[in-house]
C-alpha cells in the first residue's frame, strides 16, 4: 500500500509528497516487527533506488514469507532526486543536517519532523546513501563510536564488505540516523557506490543482506543467503589521501584492491601544460575502500581512503 | 593600510583564489571583520568595501588609537560569486560550515583553516552574513549562546536589536561559533539584503561597526549614538506561516508595528488571481523578518514577529 508521509503545497499546482510503500505479512499474528528502508535524502545519490525496487519485487513475489511490516521510503527528498540536486531545492540545505526537525519550523524542518514521527517505533531502520558524485565507495556501514556496541551485531548481518566505526562529530547529531538512534530506533547508515549512478551488483548484495536482517528480526521466514563477513575498521587504521594540486586525477589502482605503502594511487595531470602536477602514494599497506571517481580536483580534494592492514 | 593575500588556492582552469585582508593600525589584534563567505552575499561584501574605504580615510587622518590593529576581509568566496553560485564552486559545500577547518582536509576545510588561522586571536570578530530563508530583516546583531557571549558588547553597535540564538549542532561549524569558543567576542551583523545592494542598510551597517570600534576604544570617530538595543531571544520570536501556496503579496514591512488580526500578506491563486488566503497577525508586535519572494509554499515561515513590542 502506498501512503503519503507528509505533503506540502508548492506554489503552482503541485505538492511535495514524501511517500512510502508499506508491505505487511497477511498471516502475521500478534505484535509485528517493523523495518524501515529509507533513501534519497541527498538527491544525487541513487544507489538506494534499485535496492528499494528489488526489495519490493522480492517481497511481492514471496508474500507468504513476510511476517512483519516493511516500510520502503525511496525518496526523502523527492524534489532533489528528480532535479539532480543534492540538497533540498529552493532552500539549498543539506537535508541530513536538519533532523530531528521541528513541527513549527521552516518547511524543511517540518518535513524532517514528520519523517521522524513516521519512522518512530520501528524495530530497525536502514538509511541508504551513495557517497556523492566525487567518490566511489565499497558497500559499507558507518557507525559512530557511541552506537557501535548496539549496531555492530546488525551491521554484521547486512552482507556488506566493510564496517567503519568513526568518531562522533557534533555536527552529525543533526543526521537522520543519529536522531533515530536517539529515540530508540536502531539505524544503520549504508554508503555504497557513487552519486548519480546505480551499481546493480551492490544493489543486489545489499538487498540480500536486508533479507538476512529481516530473517534475524522475524520479519521474513523465506530463504536467505549466508551474509559475508565484513572487515571492521577497528581491524586497521584509516589513511587519507588528499590532492595538493589542481588538475585531473587519473587513478593507477582499482577500487577495493590491496596496496602497499608508497605505491602510486594515481597522478594529478595538467592538461594545459602537459605535465604531471603530483603523484599520490598510499600512506600504508591496506585496501583502497574509497577512490576518487570525478576527475577534476582542487587542492584538498579527497582522492582515496586506505584501510591499513593485511586483507585477503 | 596594508593589503595582503591571507590565503591562496591554486587552480588549473581559473585564476587562483586569492583572499585579501586589509590591515589598519598597528598593535594588538583588536577587531576582525569578515564579509561574504557565500557567493550570493554581495551586500555583505559591499558593506566591507565601504568599511575599508572609511577606515582608510580615518587612518589618513589619525583616527586610529595607537596600539590597535583592525583586519577587514571583504570576501572569502568570490570564486562562487563570479559564477553565480552560493556555495563552493566545485562541490557545493558551505565554507561557513567548515570552521575551524583542517589544513590537510577537503578544499573548503583547507580554506576555512587558512582563514581561521588569520582571524583568530582578535579580541572582537564581526561577520556580515545571511540567512538561508529568502527575506528581509530589521538590521540587527546576532550572537550565539555558547556561554561565552556578551550581549552588553553587542549593544555597542547601536543597532535597534540584538538577537540571542541557542546554537544547534549545525551551528558548531560556523565562524561565529568557533570565534567564541576560541576566546573572540563574536557578532554576526545582518542587514536587510543579501544578493542585492541596499544602500540605506549598508550605510547603517558601516556606521554601526565604526560606532562599535570607537566605543571599544580602537578608533577616534564621532558618530550618532544609535539605539539602546532591545535584546530578543530567537526562540521568543513568533513565527507566522503561510496556510496556502501560490503567488505571494506582502502587505507589511520589517520594522512595522502590527496589531493582532491585521492582514500581513495575501496568497493568490497563481492562474486565476483570486485571493485564496489572507495571512493575519496572531500577535501585536513588530515585524522582525518578512519573506520576500513572489511565490510561496504552504507552511513557509513568512514573518517573525517580536511579540508585544511597540515602536
Amino acid at each position: 500500500m502506498i501512503k503519503t508521509v507528509v505533503s506540502v503545497g508548492l506554489p503552482v499546482d503541485e505538492k511535495l509528497r514524501i511517500r512510502k510503500q508499506t508491505m505487511e505479512g497477511p498471516e502475521a499474528k500478534g505484535e509485528k516487527k517493523r523495518i524501515c528502508i529509507v533513501t534519497g535524502t541527498h538527491g544525487d545519490e541513487l544507489e538506494g533506488q534499485y535496492v528499494c525496487y528489488e526489495l519490493g519485487r522480492r517481497l511481492k513475489e514471496q508474500k507468504e514469507h513476510l511476517k512483519g511490516i516493511v516500510d520502503i521510503y525511496p525518496a526523502l527528498n523527492p524534489l532533489g532526486v528528480d532535479s539532480i540536486t543534492r540538497g533540498i531545492p529552493m532552500f539549498d540545505l543539506d537535508m541530513n543536517r536538519i533532523f530531528p526537525g521541528n513541527e513549527d519550523g521552516p518547511v524543511p524542518e517540518y518535513v524532517a519532523s514528520r519523517i521522524i514521527e513516521d519512522i518512530k517505533g520501528a524495530d530497525l531502520c536502514i538509511d541508504i546513501h551513495a557517497s556523492n558524485i566525487f567518490l566511489r565507495e565499497i558497500p559499507q556501514v558507518r557507525i559512530s563510536e557511541m552506537t557501535a556496541k548496539a549496531l555492530l551485531p546488525y551491521a554484521k548481518k547486512l552482507n556488506i564488505d566493510y564496517v567503519w566505526i568513526h568518531g562522533a562529530a557534533t555536527v552529525l547529531e543533526a543526521t537522520l540516523a543519529h536522531s533515530l538512534n536517539m529515540i530508540g530506533v536502531p539505524t544503520l547508515v549504508v554508503e555504497m557506490g557513487v552519486g548519480m549512478r546505480i551499481t546493480l551488483e551492490y544493489g543486489r548484495q545489499l538487498a540480500d543482506g536486508i533479507f538476512c536482517l529481516m530473517k534475524e528480526l522475524g520479519i521474513w521466514d523465506g530463504d536467505v543467503i549466508r551474509p559475508k563477513k565484513p572487515i571492521i575498521s577497528t581491524d586497521g587504521q584509516v589513511g587519507f589521501v588528499n590532492a595538493n594540486h589542481s588538475g585531473i586525477f587519473i587513478p593507477h589502482v582499482d577500487h577495493w584492491e590491496s596496496i602497499r605503502k608508497g605505491e602510486t594511487i594515481g597522478e594529478i595531470l595538467n592538461p594545459l601544460e602537459g605535465k604531471v602536477e603530483e603523484n599520490l602514494y598510499s600512506p600504508c599497506d591496506g585496501m583502497v575502500f574509497t577512490l576518487r571517481e570525478y576527475p577534476i580536483v582542487n587542492s584538498g580534494s579527497l582522492i582515496a581512503r586506505v584501510l591499513g592492514g593485511e586483507f585477503h | 593600510m596594508r593589503k595582503e593575500v591571507i590565503y591562496q588556492l591554486g587552480n588549473t582552469y581559473r585564476d587562483d583564489l586569492r583572499i585579501y585582508g586589509y590591515h589598519f593600525g598597528k598593535g594588538e589584534k583588536s577587531a576582525c571583520i569578515v564579509g561574504s563567505m557565500r557567493g550570493n552575499e554581495v551586500q555583505q561584501m559591499y558593506v566591507c568595501s565601504q568599511l575599508v574605504k572609511a577606515l582608510k580615510e580615518l587612518e589618513g587622518h589619525g583616527g586610529f588609537v595607537p596600539g590597535s590593529e583592525i583586519l577587514v576581509i571583504p570576501s572569502v568566496n568570490h570564486f562562487s560569486m563570479n559564477i553565480g553560485k552560493r556555495f563552493w564552486a566545485v562541490d557545493n559545500t558551505d565554507i561557513n560550515r567548515m570552521f575551524p577547518g583542517y589544513d590537510q582536509g577537503e578544499t573548503t576545510q583547507r580554506i576555512a583553516a587558512g582563514v581561521f588561522d588569520v582571524v583568530q586571536h582578535y579580541s572582537c570578530g564581526i561577520q556580515f552574513t545571511s540567512f538561508y530563508m529568502p527575506g528581509d530583516f530589521i538590521p540587527h546583531v546576532r550572537m550565539m549562546e555558547t556561554g561565552f557571549q556578551k550581549p552588553s558588547l553587542a549593544n555597542l553597535f547601536g543597532l535597534p536589536y540584538v538577537v540571542i540564538r541557542k546554537p544547534r549542532p549545525v551551528d558548531t561549524t560556523t565562524l561565529n561559533y568557533n570565534w567564541q569558543i576560541w576566546d573572540t567576542n563574536a557578532f554576526s551583523v545582518y542587514t536587510n539584503a543579501t544578493d542585492r545592494i541596499d544602500q540605506v542598510s549598508a550605510g547603517q551597517a558601516v556606521a554601526s561597526v565604526l560606532r562599535f570600534l570607537t566605543r571599544m576604544g580602537f578608533l577616534r570617530y564621532t558618530s550618532h549614538s544609535g539605539y539602546i538595543a532591545t535584546v530578543v531571544r530567537e526562540d521568543d520570536l513568533k513565527n507566522v506561516k503561510s496556510d496556502a501556496a501560490g503567488i505571494y503579496r506582502r502587505l507589511v514591512e520589517p520594522g512595522q508595528e502590527v496589531k493582532k488580526g491585521e492582514v500581513l500578506a495575501e496568497v493568490l491563486d497563481p492562474h486565476e488571481g483570486d485571493v485564496v488566503s489572507r495571512i493575519l497577525s496572531p500577535e501585536r508586535g513588530i515585524i522582525f523578518f518578512a519573506y520576500a519572494q513572489p511565490l510561496v509554499m504552504e507552511r513557509a515561515i513568512i514573518f517573525k514577529i517580536i511579540k508585544r513590542l511597540h515602536q
